[in-house]
């Protein structure tokens, strides 16, 4: 290679990096393409679903349809709740499709998954419905975004207000997944923080719908809580097949570690009364979230918002303030920017982002009312207590996530 | 089955004329396989596609070229992702020799459910490899290395003995291609040597065989044993592919799918299990979006398939050009 064209070839490289460079501040294809990737068919559709796409298409309507002067576009697909059908969704949509940024995402099985790809195509990935605290630990990632809940909020929630009421022997029927088990060694850890001790647990496959052997082991336990660390469908089923055994008649007292508001319309108050819950949003909280909880319910045939929906329109709404804060929607670029940025809406009263990716607000310990308190469908909670996010979530300097500089 | 692999005698004419084919097809696969990711296709859809295809074609080594319907050919599939993954991820010895790991597991497990099935035929023994396979299923369920509903996840691409970075998707897509070429190569020549027409033979008239001094108990196993570890080839390679390995590998689903595609595309034809690999992975991807329709549509495709061209298309189109 003579030198003039090894100059030419190192000018052109030059030219292309530059090129390249230009292209990165900057939203790519002038568009912001949204991707909520969730459960669409199996036992979180309710909690997540088709009422987190709206949530996603308010939010984006709500900031007006355009950021600057690029669309927003809103995608949506079902990952069966399985990690390869997740990740190879979530890898098509960033290569194919110019998906920005991945939202909602339940199941920590798979939200662990996406985590792996978002992280490495640099594409932000803010997380509503998954609970493992594992995102925000080994394997947060500067791209990342834990929304709503986690699997220690919940246990540091319930856990707590359930041993203060008495219960101080526990077992726990674990659904078999990441999620699960973060969830029972997060709230064992509370248990005998304050005092409670754990005689056991058994592990039941995710979407189980038969109970009667797991059950049957917590009854002969003996212990005074049963500990349902599931989720979705898994926990109604749970307590709908814990009903018939006689198993609360008997004395024994269920705590649904994280229970959703879908699932105790699914249950009824009959089943679901006095059911101790923590939640980090209820609709019928102030005048900002009845208002859209109204407008929610409009387009979901009445149905009112979870929390994971609810936290999905606030990180989108945040998500687009932040991109159209500094015009880039690469996805270290945005999250970085998001964590600068305190949160103020229906949702989370002065929230923030921390370098770990959590997403700091309050908690709410909630009590499922009787059929003679609730005046109607979706008038279900009586908030108890709320629970201060620095209180409701892990501390950081107890985390494990190597983005933390301490 | 009879009509599509008469075994008329070629004149020596026929014969070249045959080869010349052969080596025509040959050169037209490669050539697709070379030029393909140019064609604005999803390199990783490619790749998932070689993957299944080269699992089908290894099923249609028992299906249709020994006449016995396996029902568990996933446990291998899935088994020989998980090994695959924890020996790369883990144990860290490289891409090729997890994949060789995973392929050689496969083949062990098939040896071993060869031996205890293979005194079945038909319902009996899709039944018994069925059985098998579930409890392959449970045990990945439970055991610990292969981490349950998670799925070993984030398994490194890694690089072919530190020379060739895999982490490029171009240059996965070649490696798997390779491996697909080379698996599909050695099926190729299995089928079309004396063992593979002695394997017919069974599938024809087994009492035949035995009474000619075949050691036709034998050749089943072996067959088995081969279908399998290619089988772990292929799922090996698709771990490696997705960077991840689960239990939709080892569930019985999949076990159902490779037959819908040895199915579709045509049993007991070597290009056949391609075809309906391409077709079956196309359908799931392109109708992602209807959601669980997908199942439905892909039912009514089978129906059709079974009731209008029982051969299968390659099967189908083999049959018209040869009358």
């Amino acid at each position: 290679m003579s030198i003039k064209s090894v100059a030419l070839a190192s000018t052109a490289l030059a030219a292309l990096a530059a090129m390249v460079g230009a292209a990165q501040a900057d939203i790519s294809d002038n568009v912001v393409k949204i991707g909520v990737l969730n459960d669409r068919s199996g036992l979180y559709a309710d909690l997540s679903g088709e009422g987190s796409v709206v949530a996603a298409r308010m939010a984006v309507e709500d900031f007006g349809g355009k950021v600057g002067d690029a669309d927003i576009e809103v995608v949506s697909a079902d990952h069966q709740n399985k990690p390869d059908v997740g990740s190879s969704i979530a890898r098509e949509w960033i290569d194919q499709d110019g998906v920005d940024v991945i939202v909602d995402v339940p199941t920590s099985s798979v939200a662990l998954a996406v985590q792996q790809v978002t992280s490495e195509k640099d594409t932000a990935f803010l997380d509503s419905g998954a609970g493992s605290t594992a995102l925000t630990n080994d394997q947060c990632a500067p791209t990342f975004v834990h929304w709503t809940y986690d699997t220690y909020a919940m246990s540091v929630g319930t856990g707590k207000a359930v041993v203060e009421q008495g219960g101080k022997s526990w077992f726990f029927l674990t659904a078999d997944y990441a999620f699960g088990h973060q969830l029972e060694k997060d709230t064992s850890a509370v248990v005998k923080e304050n005092g409670g001790e754990v005689l056991g647990s058994v592990n039941h496959p995710l979407s189980t719908s038969d109970f009667s052997s797991f059950l049957l082991q917590a009854q002969a336990s003996g212990a005074d809580v049963i500990g349902l660390a599931n989720a979705g469908g898994d926990t109604t089923n749970a307590i709908k097949q814990a009903n018939s055994f006689g198993i609360v008649q008997g004395g024994q007292k269920l705590a649904a570690l994280l229970g959703f508001i879908t699932d105790v319309d699914a249950l009824g108050l009959d089943v679901a009364q006095g059911l101790t819950l923590t939640t980090g949003f209820y609709w019928d909280r102030t005048d900002e979230t009845r208002e859209f909880a109204d407008r929610f319910a409009e387009k979901m045939n009445g149905q009112k918002p979870t929390m994971v929906q609810a936290g999905v329109y606030s990180a989108v709404t945040h998500y687009l303030k932040a991109v159209d804060e500094i015009d880039d929607d690469g996805g270290e670029a945005v999250v970085t920017q998001m964590k600068k940025m305190p949160i103020n809406d229906f949702f989370a009263e002065n929230g923030k982002i921390r370098e770990d990716g959590r997403m700091v607000h309050d908690m709410y310990l909630v009590e499922v009312k009787s059929p003679d308190q609730s005046e109607g469908k979706w008038d279900y909670y009586n908030i108890v207590k709320t629970i201060p996010g620095d209180e409701a979530f892990q501390p950081l300097d107890k985390g494990s996530c190597k983005l933390v500089s301490n | 089955m009879t009509d599509t692999t008469s075994n008329v005698e070629l004149s020596d004419d026929t014969f070249r004329r045959h080869r010349l084919a052969g080596y025509l097809i040959a050169a037209i696969g490669i050539a697709a396989l070379a030029v393909a990711p140019f064609l604005g296709i999803y390199p990783i859809f490619l790749m998932k596609l070689l993957c299944f295809a080269l699992f089908a074609c290894a099923f249609n080594l028992m299906l249709g070229y020994v006449g016995l319907l396996s029902f568990g050919h996933a446990a291998f599939f899935g088994m020989a992702a998980y090994v695959a993954g924890h020996a790369v991820k883990v144990w860290g010895i490289g891409t090729v020799f997890g994949i060789a790991a995973g392929t050689l597991t496969a083949g062990i497990m098939g040896l071993v459910f060869g031996a205890i099935a293979i005194r079945q035929k038909g319902i009996y023994f899709a039944m018994i490899t069925l059985a098998l396979a579930q409890m392959v299923f449970f045990f990945c369920l439970q055991a610990p290395f292969t981490h349950g509903e998670d799925g070993i996840q984030g398994i490194p691409r890694g690089t072919v003995f530190g020379l060739i970075d895999l982490r490029d998707t171009l240059t996965m897509y070649y490696f798997v291609a390779v491996i697909f070429a080379a698996g599909f190569f050695v099926l190729h020549r299995t089928v079309h040597s004396p063992f593979g027409q002695a394997l017919k033979g069974i599938r024809e008239n087994e009492p035949r065989m035995i009474s000619l001094g075949y050691p036709v108990a034998l050749l089943k196993v072996l067959a088995f044993t081969m279908s399998a570890a290619i089988t772990g080839l292929a799922g090996a390679t698709k771990a490696i592919v997705f960077q991840s390995a689960t239990l939709t590998d080892v569930n019985w689903h999949m076990s159902g799918e490779v037959v819908l595609m040895t199915l579709i595309g045509g049993m007991g034809t070597i290009l056949g299990p391609v075809a309906g690999a391409g077709i079956v992975i196309a359908l799931q991807n392109y109708l992602s979006t209807i959601g669980s329709w997908v199942t439905v549509v892909m039912g009514a495709i089978f129906v059709i398939c079974v009731l209008t061209f029982r051969r299968g298309i390659v099967g189908e189109i083999l049959a018209r050009t040869r009358r």
